[in-house]
C-alpha cells in the first residue's frame, strides 16, 4: 500500500517509487535531469537524479544506498533518506512499506 | 541559460482557441475577439511545440477558451508527448465525453484540470452563464476513473468566496489530487465587472481561515493552492515569475506573449507565423521590454524586493494607470496605490454578493479553426 502521510519518514526497508503523475526525464536543452509534475519543473542535481533513477518500487532504500556506494566514493544514507522524505511530503515519491 | 544569456522557458501556455461555451464574468480573454479568429492550424501548432521543446520548454498547458473545441486536440497532444513534453489540459469539461476522454488518454495526456465555478449547481451555472455543473462533476469522476491525476480550478470572487468550505468538500468528494483556488485577476471582462466581483476584506479573511484549516486536515491527501487576492495584499505578485523568464503564451492567432493577458499592452506583435519561437523569446522587443530590472522606475528600482516580485504585473499597471512601465498599483509603495485602495474600500461598503450585477462574457461564434479549414 502506498501511503502518503505528511509526517511519514522513510526507513531502510521501504521501497520508494515515483508517484504515477510524476515523470523523471533528461532535458537535453539544459543537460540536466528534471522532475516534472502537473504544475512544476524541478531541475535536479546529479545526486538527486541518481537516487530517483533507482526508485522503481522494488529496490529498498538500503538497496539504493548500496548501488550508489558502488558508483561514488562517498554516499551518506542519511542524505538519501532526507531527499526521499522531502519528495514524499510533496507526494512526488510514494513509499511501499518493506 | 541559452547561448543568448537569456533564461530558458519551462512552460508554454497554448491557448488553442478563444471559443468557449461558458460566459464567465471574470474571463481574462480579450474583450474584443474579432481579430483572433484566424487560428493556427494543426501543423502550425505542431511546429510551435517542436520549437518550444528545443528552446527548453518541458510543460505544455493546453487552454483557451475551451481547448476541447479543437477537434485536432488529440493530434496536438500526441505530438507534444512524442517531443517529451508533460501535457496538462485546462478545461471547462464541456465536451469531455467518455469517448473524447479515452481518445486523449490514448494520445498520452498527463493531467487534467477542470474549472468549477461553485459547489452547487444553481450558483455554478449562474456564474458560468450556462448549465454546466452536472457535466463538470461527471467529467471529474471520469478523469479519476481513467487514472489521471485531477486538479480542480476555481476562480474566487465576491459571489463564491463564502462557499469555499463547500468547494473544498466537493473537491474531496471527487477525489481531486489538487485544487487551485485563485482569486480573480482583474483584466479583460473581470476588470469591467470589478465592482461586482471584488470581495470585501471580511470575506477574504474568512476564506483564509477556512483554507488554513483544510490544508492541515487534508495534508498528504489533497494539495491546496490558494492564490491570494493581490488587491488585498501589501505587495504585488511576481507575475509569471518574471517577464520572459520562465513561461510564454501562444494565443490562438499565433501571437506570442510573456503572459496571457499581455494582449492588452501596447507592444509590438511577435507571431509564430513570422518568426521562430527562439527569436521571439530571446530577441523580440515584446519579450525584451520588461525583462530583468533595468526598465524599472522608482520605487521598484531601489526596492529590495525587486527580484522577488519583479515590479508586479505589467498588465495591471497599464490597465489601472495607462502606463505599463509603472509599479503595479497593488503594491502599497506605489504612488498609484490609491486606485486600488479606493476599489477595496468600495467593495467593503458595497452591496452583498447577491445584489451585485455582473455582465457575462458575450457569446461569440468560434472562428475559423485550422483543423477544420
Amino acid at each position: 500500500m502506498p501511503s502518503t502521510g505528511p509526517t511519514q519518514t522513510s526507513s531502510r526497508a521501504d521501497r520508494p517509487r515515483l508517484a504515477p503523475h510524476v515523470r523523471l526525464t533528461f532535458d537535453p536543452a539544459r543537460e540536466r535531469h528534471v522532475l516534472l509534475t502537473p504544475e512544476s519543473v524541478t531541475v535536479l542535481n546529479g545526486t538527486a537524479a541518481a537516487v530517483l533513477e533507482l526508485c522503481d518500487g522494488e529496490r529498498t532504500v538500503a538497496d539504493i544506498v548500496t548501488v550508489l556506494l558502488g558508483r561514488y566514493d562517498r554516499v551518506d544514507g542519511e542524505d538519501v533518506r532526507c531527499l526521499l522524505d522531502r519528495l514524499t511530503a510533496r507526494r512526488w515519491v510514494e513509499l511501499r512499506r518493506g | 541559460m541559452a547561448s543568448s544569456g537569456v533564461d530558458r522557458p519551462f512552460g508554454l501556455l497554448a491557448e488553442l482557441t478563444y471559443g468557449c461555451p461558458l460566459h464567465c464574468p471574470y474571463c481574462s480573454n480579450p474583450v474584443e475577439l474579432a481579430s483572433y479568429r484566424d487560428e493556427l492550424t494543426t501543423v502550425e501548432w505542431q511546429r510551435v511545440l517542436a520549437q518550444a521543446r528545443e528552446l527548453g520548454v518541458l510543460q505544455l498547458h493546453l487552454s483557451g477558451g475551451e481547448p476541447l473545441l479543437r477537434r485536432d486536440l488529440a493530434e496536438i497532444i500526441r505530438t507534444a508527448v512524442e517531443l517529451g513534453l508533460y501535457t496538462n489540459l485546462i478545461t471547462s469539461a464541456s465536451g469531455l465525453t467518455p469517448r473524447r476522454a479515452e481518445e486523449l488518454r490514448a494520445a498520452g495526456l498527463d493531467h487534467v484540470q477542470i474549472s468549477i465555478q461553485a459547489d452547487e449547481p444553481a450558483l455554478n451555472d449562474r456564474i458560468a452563464g450556462t448549465p454546466s455543473f452536472e457535466r463538470k462533476v461527471a467529467a471529474a469522476r471520469l478523469v479519476k476513473e481513467l487514472g489521471w491525476p485531477l486538479t480542480l480550478n476555481v476562480v474566487l470572487h465576491r459571489h463564491n468566496l463564502d462557499r469555499i468550505a463547500g468547494i473544498l468538500a466537493l473537491a474531496e468528494d471527487l477525489g481531486a489530487d489538487r485544487i487551485e483556488l485563485a482569486n480573480t485577476q482583474y483584466y479583460g471582462w473581470a476588470l469591467r465587472n470589478r465592482g461586482a466581483l471584488l470581495p470585501s476584506r471580511a470575506q477574504v479573511e474568512r476564506a483564509e481561515v477556512v483554507v488554513r484549516a483544510a490544508r492541515e486536515r487534508l495534508a498528504g491527501r489533497m494539495e491546496i493552492i490558494y492564490v491570494l487576492p493581490d488587491y488585498h495584499g501589501r505587495y504585488p505578485k511576481p507575475c509569471m515569475g518574471g517577464w520572459g523568464r520562465r513561461q510564454l503564451t501562444v494565443i490562438p492567432s499565433g501571437d506570442v506573449l510573456p503572459c496571457p493577458a499581455a494582449h492588452t499592452l501596447p507592444l509590438p506583435r511577435a507571431n509564430v507565423r513570422d518568426h521562430p519561437l527562439a527569436w521571439i523569446w530571446e530577441r523580440s522587443p515584446a519579450f525584451q521590454r520588461f525583462r530583468g530590472t533595468d526598465w524599472m522606475p522608482e520605487p521598484c528600482r531601489s526596492c529590495e524586493r525587486r527580484e522577488l516580485d519583479f515590479g508586479g504585473c505589467r498588465c495591471q499597471a497599464f490597465l489601472l494607470t495607462g502606463d505599463a512601465a509603472r509599479t503595479d498599483p497593488v503594491c502599497h509603495l506605489s504612488p498609484d496605490h490609491g486606485i486600488v485602495a479606493d476599489a477595496v474600500r468600495a467593495a467593503d461598503d458595497g452591496p452583498g454578493p447577491r445584489d451585485a450585477p455582473m455582465s457575462p462574457r458575450r457569446p461569440h461564434a468560434t472562428g475559423r479553426v485550422g483543423a477544420r479549414a
